[in-house]
């Protein structure tokens, strides 16, 4: 056994994923969700016809759909927790089944290592605003492959493709980057991050 | 329960999982209408043959009348141009290839709608995490965390209309709809977190995330009717690919 | 063994720290009665020493706590906690499901998982199959399935933290022999906080008491202790087995079961049914009377209705048929609700169900079974000024400097003042009882519904709680309390509604 060199006096070290990340990231995931399955039955409907007819700016709501990868990311803080809460979201969202079937679930993951990797070149060590809103940029060039090779975008003209991709830009910085940041610093001064870093960063002991 | 059983119930959760998968592989790298269409049909022959009524796949596809035009309005107006051209303006072109490409995604929509609307609607939460730990072997920590983050879900009803009770009995149930249901969502968002904190900790305290292999009370097993499922849904995928290859309409994302 | 040296604990959010300078060792076998004041840190203790405080992150530990030599974090598993929230630790959908996790997460074998299952279950009493969903158990009910979850583990160490707090009297003597042939059969070590000590005073062979400042106030056998230490463990607000109650004051003894016909009544219901779904109807064709300015208390086992009794009557949960009516005096004047859909409906003035929130809370106040259900702001402060602010809207008396003054009243009425800026997630379970509590009389409705307003209360904040009960009916309020607390009822009962459950 290698737990010989280890002091058995000593907590446990928890450098890792704690219980705790893992839950809080399901819910997040089924919050987000929900968020999603509303979103799709609401302004998504409203939109459709707009986005029916306009050359690709439907991207520019697109970027709700990235929500789950920057808030679990910003609150979270481990590796992975981008993808696992993005992925998580996307699988709460197809349940009572809509109109993309299981490619749902391939949006999630090619947003949600979107997001991932823009974490990662930080380190997962950086969680401020611009990161945020770069990890949103992250997600919608993952959606923008997603969609170019899965989704029958690359059928579409070089036009639709490139109003498209700055759309969807726009509202990752904006819907996904910049909407996560704020709701995880409301989160966190409402107190439901005490057992976080992203919850304990802006409360002070009372 | 009154909804007759179906065959599909005999199934491991996990293995509706990978049916779907199954099934999306053929729609997602081809667009063409013959391989869409071979694809839906085949599906609802499945269906049907797993004692699933006819009106009730109809009943579940309705809904996509009024959304997958959309899609195919767009692929209309900005699908690629080759053939005759029909219409000319400004970015949009509409000519005999964005026709055909519109009516493949048309199609395409319902065959990729089909296995998700029917297979997951009854999902039991239990059950899949069950599959997904001990048939596909996803670590047991991830799955089952996931899983108690995934009861709160079945909690933000009730608490709901507990937190409606406790606005009103606060003297906070006066505000407007809009803010209301703003201000109520948030605070269940965090109710559902700080009781997620709590979840974890009770989750711990029963040996939760502890270096011992852990057991299961329910077992998730496959068997020959997964393994049949399976090999169906591999030949309607390959049959929707050779039927478009056939009749020269294959079109893929290399292509 | 469990072994402490000065152990000590500060949660990363507070400057105080929980629980400080505690050492004592507990052998293999024996069993403890952990007592102390609320918010002495027990429950921080108890979770210490089943390895669930966390990491370094979320607090400073000092001094060593070892479970049988090591680490608790290293011992998950090896020690049972039952957690003082019963709320808060179901994780499962089904019954049995949930009472197997813990089982599972050892390694025990599926077959002997299953029988231990029943064997828990049985065990507690909680007879409702093991397919029955878990959402769908009274707070007895819960408290019930996480001890069997406990029990079904068969650790070596068992930890309960106010494992009766909910539980009707025959529950709780259900539970502690359940607990009593366990230790004996199996050896099992056992640690129990419980405020009320008659009921494991017979069982345990040694009490510890943390003192409130940090550091240990006795430690020995409890005939002992309870005789040596009587003084300041009184003064530390311990229940001390044989200590009467102080008398408290005039007007009160056991009411009659019957209703003074005659006398004043505040709320009635008439040939109600009563439910949270149509489906399951839990009481029907009840007609009751709350009578106006003095103190009701509805009593019954666990799952008989009594909670979902008091949301219908103040005017929270609608009812499945019948009626509510208020007493004339207690009517709003006003004769349309809140905005609904953009148009506002007429209120029925004598029938609490269609009042507008604000005109609720100066009239009917509850206090919710699980206080965390109450609690809608971000400090113990703010917590208590939501109603006022609310009033303040329409009252113009209500100045924030009044607000302010009437908040810190209650705050230190309630013990609370020093943890004022705390978030009221993150109190100890009394704490939260008495600041729902607060919540409530903050307003100074007319009646007020209290489900539960004494548990995980101390012997001081016990009595405090009697007093302020005693002072809103000296004001001329009615006050329903829903209680299992036999000496609750004796200091207080002047009318009895006694509920059985329906079939
Ligand atoms: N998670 C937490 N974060 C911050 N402070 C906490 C937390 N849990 C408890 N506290 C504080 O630590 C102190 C001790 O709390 P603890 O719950 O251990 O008391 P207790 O003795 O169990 O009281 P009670 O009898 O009321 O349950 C209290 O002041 C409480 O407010
Ligand atoms: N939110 C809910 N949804 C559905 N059923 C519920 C809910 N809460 C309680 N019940 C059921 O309604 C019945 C009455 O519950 P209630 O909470 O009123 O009991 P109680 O008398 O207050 O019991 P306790 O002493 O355990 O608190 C129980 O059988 C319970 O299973
Ligand atoms: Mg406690
Ligand atoms: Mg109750």
């Amino acid at each position: 056994m290698s737990t010989i060199t280890e002091d058995p006096t000593r907590p446990r070290s928890s450098s890792g994923w704690r219980v705790v990340d893992i839950v809080v990231a399901a819910i997040l995931g089924v919050a987000v969700g929900v968020i999603f399955w509303a979103f799709n039955n609401t302004v998504a409907t409203v939109w459709g016809p707009l986005e029916a007819v306009l050359p690709g700016l439907a991207g520019l709501i697109t970027g709700v759909w990235f929500l789950g990868g920057t808030l679990g990311g910003l609150v979270i803080r481990k590796p992975g927790a981008a993808l696992l809460v993005e992925l998580l979201a996307a699988t709460v969202s197809v349940l009572p089944g809509n109109q993309w079937g299981i490619t749902t679930l391939y949006s999630g993951l090619a947003q949600g290592i979107g997001a991932e990797i823009v974490f990662a070149i930080f380190a997962w060590k950086r969680w401020s605003l611009p990161v945020a809103a770069f990890a949103g940029i992250g997600s919608a060039l993952g959606a923008f492959v997603n969609e170019y090779f899965l989704m029958g975008n690359h059928a579409k003209s070089l036009a639709f493709n490139a109003t498209y991709l700055v759309c969807l830009v726009i509202s990752g910085v904006l819907l996904a980057g910049g909407l996560a940041w704020v709701l995880m610093k409301a989160l966190a001064s409402a107190g439901a991050l005490d057992r976080f870093e992203s919850g304990r960063e802006t409360r002070r002991a009372v | 329960m009154s909804r007759p059983r179906t065959l599909l119930e005999r199934l491991n959760p996990a293995t509706l999982l990978l049916l779907a998968v199954i099934l999306s592989v053929p729609l997602v790298v081809t667009l063409d209408w013959v391989s869409a269409s071979v694809a839906l049909a085949l599906e609802v022959v499945a269906l049907v043959a797993c004692r699933v009524s006819l009106r009730r796949i109809l009943r579940r596809l309705a809904p996509l009348l009024l959304i997958a035009p959309l899609g195919a309005i767009s692929m209309l107006l900005y699908g690629q141009t080759s053939g005759r051209i029909w219409w000319h303006w400004g970015p949009v072109v509409v000519s005999d290839g964005s026709i055909s490409l519109a009516v493949a995604l048309f199609i395409r929509i319902f065959a990729l709608a089909l296995p998700a609307v029917m297979l997951f609607a009854d999902i039991d939460a239990t059950r899949m995490a069950d599959g997904l730990a001990q048939v596909v072997r996803l670590p047991a920590r991830f799955v089952l965390g996931s899983l108690a983050g995934f009861r709160m879900l079945a909690l933000f009803t009730s608490d709901w209309r507990v937190l409606g009770q406790a606005r009103r009995a606060r003297g906070l149930g006066d505000d407007g709809r809009l803010r209301r249901w703003a201000l109520m969502s948030f605070s269940l968002l965090v109710l559902a977190l700080r009781r997620g904190g709590r979840l974890a900790t009770a989750m711990e305290a029963k040996g939760f995330g502890a270096p011992v292999e852990r057991t299961w009370a329910r077992p998730s097993r496959v068997g020959a009717a997964d393994a049949l499922a399976v090999l169906v849904c591999l030949a309607i995928a390959a049959a929707s690919l050779a039927a478009a290859a056939h009749f020269g309409t294959l079109m893929t994302v290399l292509s | 063994m469990i072994v402490a040296e000065g152990w000590g604990w500060r949660h990363a959010s507070r400057r105080d720290w929980a629980v400080r300078g505690a050492s004592f060792t507990i052998g293999d076998g024996e069993r403890v009665l952990l007592l102390g004041a609320s918010g002495a840190g027990k429950s921080t203790l108890m979770h210490a020493m089943a390895g669930v405080l966390g990491g370094a992150d979320e607090g400073e530990e000092e001094g060593r706590l070892l479970v049988d030599g090591a680490h608790p974090t290293r011992r998950h598993g090896h020690v049972g906690l039952v957690m003082q929230d019963p709320e808060t630790q179901v994780m499962l959908a089904r019954v049995g499901d949930d009472v197997a996790f813990g089982a599972e997460n050892l390694g025990v074998a599926r077959d002997e998982i299953w029988r231990r299952v029943d064997e828990a279950l049985d065990a507690v009493g909680l007879d409702v199959g093991r397919d029955r969903p878990t959402t769908a158990l009274s707070g007895g009910q819960k408290q019930r399935l996480t001890i069997a979850g406990a029990l079904a583990m068969q650790a070596k160490v068992l930890l309960l933290d106010e494992p009766t707090a909910n539980l009707d009297p025959e529950g709780a003597r259900e539970v502690r022999d359940v607990v009593a042939h366990l230790s004996r059969e199996r050896g099992t070590t056992l640690v129990v906080v419980e405020h009320r000590v008659e009921l494991w005073a017979d069982l345990v062979d040694r009490v510890i008491v943390l003192a409130p400042g940090g550091g240990i106030l006795a430690d020995g056998a409890p005939g002992r202790v309870f005789v040596e230490q009587r003084e300041a463990l009184l003064a530390a607000g311990v229940w001390v087995p044989g200590v009467d109650i102080p008398s408290t004051g005039s007007g009160n003894g056991e009411g009659s079961t019957a209703g003074p016909a005659e006398a004043p009544w505040a709320l009635r219901g008439e040939a109600l049914a009563i439910g949270h779904d149509p489906q399951h109807v839990v009481q029907h064709a009840l007609d009751v009377t709350i009578p106006a300015g003095r103190s009701t208390m509805i009593t019954g086992p666990n799952g008989a209705g009594k909670s979902t009794l008091a949301l219908t009557l103040a005017g929270l949960l609608p009812r499945l048929d019948g009626r509510v009516v208020a007493a004339g005096e207690l009517r709003p004047a006003r004769v349309l609700g809140p905005r609904h859909w953009g148009r506002r409906r007429p209120v029925d003035s004598s029938d609490p169900g269609t009042w507008s929130s604000r005109d609720l809370i100066t009239r009917i106040g509850t206090v919710f079974q699980s206080p965390e259900h109450q609690f809608v702001a971000t400090t113990v402060r703010d917590e208590l000024a939501v109603g006022l602010r609310a009033l303040a809207a329409v009252d113009p008396q209500w100045t924030t400097q009044r607000i302010d003054e009437r908040v810190d009243e209650l705050l230190a009425m309630l013990h609370l003042s020093r943890i004022a800026g705390a978030n009221p997630f993150t109190l100890s379970g009394g704490e939260k009882r008495r600041l729902s509590v607060g919540t409530v009389l903050a307003t100074g409705p007319r009646v007020i519904f209290l489900d539960e307003p004494t548990f995980g209360q101390d012997r001081n904040t016990w009595l405090d709680m009697v007093a302020l009960v005693r002072a809103m009916l000296d004001q001329g309020r009615a006050v329903v309390s829903i209680t299992h607390d036999a000496d609750f009822i004796t200091a207080l009962a002047q009318h009895r509604i006694h509920l059985e459950p329906q079939r």
